[in-house]
């Protein structure tokens, strides 16, 4: 390098150097933002690598895989009835859902059949379990876009719920309540009225979060028009559940492709959206959750009487075969594709949860969007981190 | 007054607001942080220090002394240490020009309205060191948000202010106060002319932009713990976050009283005269309760909403309340003028 | 619940499954011999096998024929597992206990693979599931992934789901997916050895300690089995009462 020490020279060079600086538009660099793996946004241990140009995403990558649990493996070296357990904690708000389709899977292979009673109960309890899992969402949406108070309402009223639960089966979060053919136990006395009850309270809590949250002006600024997802993209990216519905999509497996539950002995309605944004999406939920409410009213009205558990054998020994069984679940649809092979445990069992396809679509729609609809987007999205990893 | 000598009376009012400041924000963390929000939410809040928890909030304190000073390898550690300190003197200085009563204002300026908005604004330059000086990117933007947003709304608070002082003909608070107790309105005074009352607009865009000075929900993008995770605060611990603590609680207070002086008619009172030494001891009292009231409707607004985006803070800033106060200090001069 | 699914349709429609059949049919005749072998579960569900060379033609098929939701997609180790469920675990000698004569596939030589519906020849399968939001049928799409080099095209540019579960697939049992825009590792860490679903792939915590969920299942004696039988059947009629 050869050197310059003459200073007429050197200042010349600097200034040349400083005119050119100026005369040229300064760019500027991406910043790569980590949203997460601790970050409240991300309700659990998702990591979301975004790279920005000031406040706007250019790329967004999510990153699963901090609680991977590994239960397709696990389901492997376990028994029928034993993965149930490790099932639970997949959608860990909602679990007694999550058993549901398993256990359906099993029977269809077994080639038997809970007796009505059993089924009314679980279909009971799954739309239990689906309040108890959105009404979290409903206040958890405020708290993401900032209001603290809504999800306090929510926590309050979803112990009702919760307690009903309990009461039935002896867990809170996760009951471990369905079998193979039937129910562990009937239901306590004097918990139909307190259902009924607590159903009342919740659709009061539903009028609540409609007029605190929805009816919000600052909340429509924030959700109206954020994170559109048209039709196609939705069916395309397999999401599910009200992510789907918000997209104007008329699917809904209770109704559609009802596995056997008693969902097809009463009237209820499917809720849809056309506008497919952030906003319709929590709209969806809403609505769900006061369905949900109304659907379990009926359900016990009509419960019927009868034994709880089908005959089955001591020992469940699963005959060959593959089933997919598919629920719609509180976060969309939850299915299970076993395959058999004649022994005590599953050959293979492919988890399909929903959040996992909701999630993948975030690099796609997270494109051109402000940080602060990174979080209002994710939290209408609303996955359980449990639920991706599996 | 009292005959004091200079430095005895300059000593008193150093202690009074090194007193003032910390006590109010204690006592605004407690009302309104603990109980007020509690209430709303359905719980009790802290129950077992003290009645009621009165005393939780020293313990808070205690806790947040007792922690390590931590600051991050990368910092620029003077300016991170400056940072806490700048804004809280912005909180101390406010405090110089609010009034309790005829006598009870550390220095009745002139300019103080003036004063007041200029040392309040001092605090975004505190926050935008603190960002930059964390090394965080969460911090760092939420300094740069803090800088924009403070800058949008100071416009629209000297604006809502200036058709108070078109109305009460002077800025020092001491005189707005005497102009309210002793104005009318139309010929009616015996309530006096709190400027809530003609000022309405002004009242309103003056607690919207102090809401986003104070950086409180609905606008309160640049902490926003759901998406930046505490923005520029993000890395401080101990007793640093606690005079960020204690300067966003002073501050509200400040601007609380701000607000009562300049429109709620502060210590006067119209049947009273503006010197009688009575409301030396009532104003006081009279102060805090319109500041309680005041503050209440800050925080009720700041539990209750969800917080609006930085663009969407921006446009309401400069394409709604700008315009807004600008057509308010029209009509006030021309009904000023006419009547 | 093949049973419960049965009183809505099948019964009255009798055995065949028209809807399912003419699925099978239509796909036919857009792939031609791509379709392999098909499985019908009439009333439930739906089985295609097409060669692995026309697995894109196939997602394409599926998508125009109006099953364009995609659910997901994943692979299949159908070898007899010498570790996982292990021949070494006291599990499985239970379950061969059990089993009046072991089929034979269980902790047997490994190289006897025993497949599934519409059936396969190869050790790795990938098995796709698509549905239709409007007709309310869904169909699991298989196809064979050669044993030396499981390597089939992508789905990810036909339906963008599913990329995330092509990574997924990709890293637990090592299938390629041609096209595919990144496939990197999903959940496990990147400096990961191994397959960990490949039955091939030792479940370390097994292998150290038997599964203690063992007692649970064991034997009930002969003798007691009729009895227990008889409370089991009293318990039900009791409930009976507590009607709503």
């Amino acid at each position: 390098m050869t050197a310059t020490s003459d200073p007429r020279q050197l200042s010349y060079i600097a200034h040349q150097a400083a005119d050119a600086r100026v005369n040229v538009e300064l760019h500027t660099g991406d910043m790569t933002l980590n949203i997460g793996p601790q970050h409240p946004a991300t309700h659990g241990t998702l990591r979301i690598a975004t790279e920005l140009d000031g406040e706007v995403v250019v790329r967004a990558e999510p990153i699963p895989g901090y609680m991977h649990r590994g239960y397709e493996k696990l389901s492997e070296v376990r028994t029928y009835p034993q993965v149930t357990t490790l099932i639970n904690r997949i959608d860990w708000v909602g679990s007694f859902a999550n058993e549901v389709p398993f256990i359906l899977a099993a029977e269809r292979l077994m080639e038997i059949e809970a007796p009505p009673r059993a089924q009314w109960i679980r279909t009971i309890l799954f739309e239990l379990s689906r309040i108890a899992n959105i009404s979290l969402f409903l206040g958890d949406m405020g708290v993401q876009l900032g209001a603290i108070t809504p999800v306090f309402y929510a926590f309050r009223d979803r112990e009702r719920v919760l307690n009903q639960i309990e009461a039935a089966t002896g867990g809170r979060f996760h009951p471990n309540f369905d079998r193979i053919g039937g129910l562990k136990d009937d239901l306590p006395k004097g918990w139909i009225a307190e259902t009924r009850d607590a159903m009342a309270k919740m659709r009061d809590f539903c009028d609540e979060m409609e007029g605190l949250l929805m009816g919000n002006e600052v909340f429509e600024a924030r959700c109206r028009g954020v994170g559109v997802i048209p039709e196609d993209v939705a069916l395309g990216y397999g999401l599910s559940g009200a992510n789907l519905r918000a997209s104007g999509v008329d699917w809904d497996l209770r109704r559609d492709n009802n596995p056997g539950l008693a969902w097809d002995q009463i009237e209820w309605k499917v809720w849809t959206h056309p506008d497919g944004d952030s906003f319709a999406r929590y709209w969806v939920r809403l609505q769900e959750t006061r369905e949900a409410t109304l659907i379990v009213d009926r359900l016990l009205d009509s419960l019927p009487s009868g034994p709880i558990m089908a005959k089955v054998p001591r020992i469940i020994k699963v005959p060959e075969g593959e089933a997919y069984i598919s629920t719609e679940n509180p976060l969309g649809e939850m299915g299970y594709y076993i395959v058999s092979k004649g022994d005590l445990g599953p050959f293979r069992v492919k988890i399909r949860t929903p959040s996992f396809n909701n999630i993948s679509i975030v690099p796609w729609i997270m494109k051109g969007v402000y940080v602060p609809d990174v979080i209002t987007i994710l939290g209408s999205l609303y996955f359980i981190l449990g639920d991706i990893d599996r | 007054m009292l005959g004091l000598v200079y430095w005895q009376e300059t000593a008193i009012k150093l202690g009074v607001i090194m007193g003032v400041v910390p006590v109010t924000s204690l006592i605004f963390v407690y009302v309104f942080l603990f109980k007020m929000m509690s209430y709303m939410q359905s719980r009790l809040g802290p129950m077992e220090t003290g009645p009621h928890g009165t005393l939780q909030i020293i313990a808070e304190a205690i806790k947040f002394l007792q922690k390590e000073d931590i600051s991050p390898d990368n910092a620029d550690k003077h300016v991170f240490v400056m940072a806490p300190v700048v804004v809280l003197m912005s909180t101390f200085l406010l405090y110089v020009v609010i009034p309790a009563g005829p006598d009870l204002v550390v220095q009745s300026l002139d300019t103080g309205i003036f004063y007041a908005l200029a040392v309040s604004s001092l605090s975004a330059l505190g926050v935008l060191m603190a960002g930059w000086a964390s090394a965080n990117k969460y911090a760092l933007m939420g300094g740069l948000r803090a800088a924009g947003q403070l800058i949008a709304y100071e416009l629209p608070l000297v604006l809502a202010v200036v058709g108070v002082v078109i109305q009460a003909g002077t800025m020092n608070l001491q005189g707005i106060v005497v102009a309210q107790a002793e104005g009318s309105i139309f010929g009616i005074d015996w309530i006096g002319n709190p400027y809530i009352l003609t000022q309405f607009i002004g009242f309103a865009i003056f607690m919207t932009a102090a809401q986003a000075e104070l950086t409180q929900t609905p606008f309160d993008m640049p902490v926003a713990e759901s998406e930046l995770v505490g923005g520029f605060q993000v890395e401080y611990t101990g007793f640093r976050y606690l005079l960020f603590f204690m300067a966003e609680f002073g501050t509200a207070f400040a601007f609380s009283a701000m607000a009562s002086v300049m429109f709620l008619g502060g210590w006067g009172l119209p049947f009273i005269d503006s010197t009688d030494n009575i409301l030396n001891v009532v104003g006081p009292v009279l102060m805090l309760a319109k500041v309680m009231l005041v503050a209440f409707v800050i925080f009720w607004v700041r539990f209750s909403f969800p917080r609006l985006r930085e663009d969407q803070l921006q446009k309401f800033a400069w394409k709604f309340l700008i315009p807004v106060s600008l057509v308010n200090i029209v009509a006030t001069g021309i009904l000023k003028v006419a009547f | 619940m093949a049973t419960d699914s049965a009183s809505e349709e099948a019964t009255p429609v009798a055995e065949p499954d028209e809807i399912r059949e003419g699925l099978v049919a239509e796909l036919t005749a857009i792939l031609g011999d791509g379709v392999v072998e098909s499985h019908i579960e009439p009333g439930a569900d739906l089985w295609v096998r097409v060669s692995p060379d026309r697995w894109q033609d196939a997602a394409r098929a599926v998508k125009s024929m109006g099953l364009n939701y995609f659910s997901f997609l994943s692979v299949i180790d159908w070898m007899a597992a010498p570790d996982g469920r292990s021949e070494t675990t006291e599990l499985n000698e239970a379950a061969e206990e059990g089993e009046s004569e072991g089929e034979g596939e269980d902790g047997g030589a490994a190289g006897i693979l025993e497949h599934g519906h519409a059936g396969g020849s190869t050790r790795l399968q990938v098995f796709a599931r698509v549905e239709s939001p409007t007709r309310h049928v869904g169909m699991t799409l298989k196809a064979d992934l050669a044993d030396a080099d499981p390597r089939i095209g992508t789905w990810s540019d036909i339906f963008p789901g599913a990329d995330w579960h092509e990574r997924e697939a990709w890293e637990m049992f090592g299938a390629h997916f041609d096209g595919h825009p990144g496939l990197r590792n999903l959940y496990l860490p990147s400096g990961f050895q191994g397959r960990p679903l490949r039955k091939d792939f030792p479940l370390l915590a097994r292998q150290v300690k038997p599964w203690p969920g063992v007692v649970d299942i064991e034997e009930i004696p002969p003798e007691l089995e009729a009895e227990l039988e008889a409370q089991v059947m009293a318990a039900f009629e009791s409930d009976q009462g507590e009607g709503s």
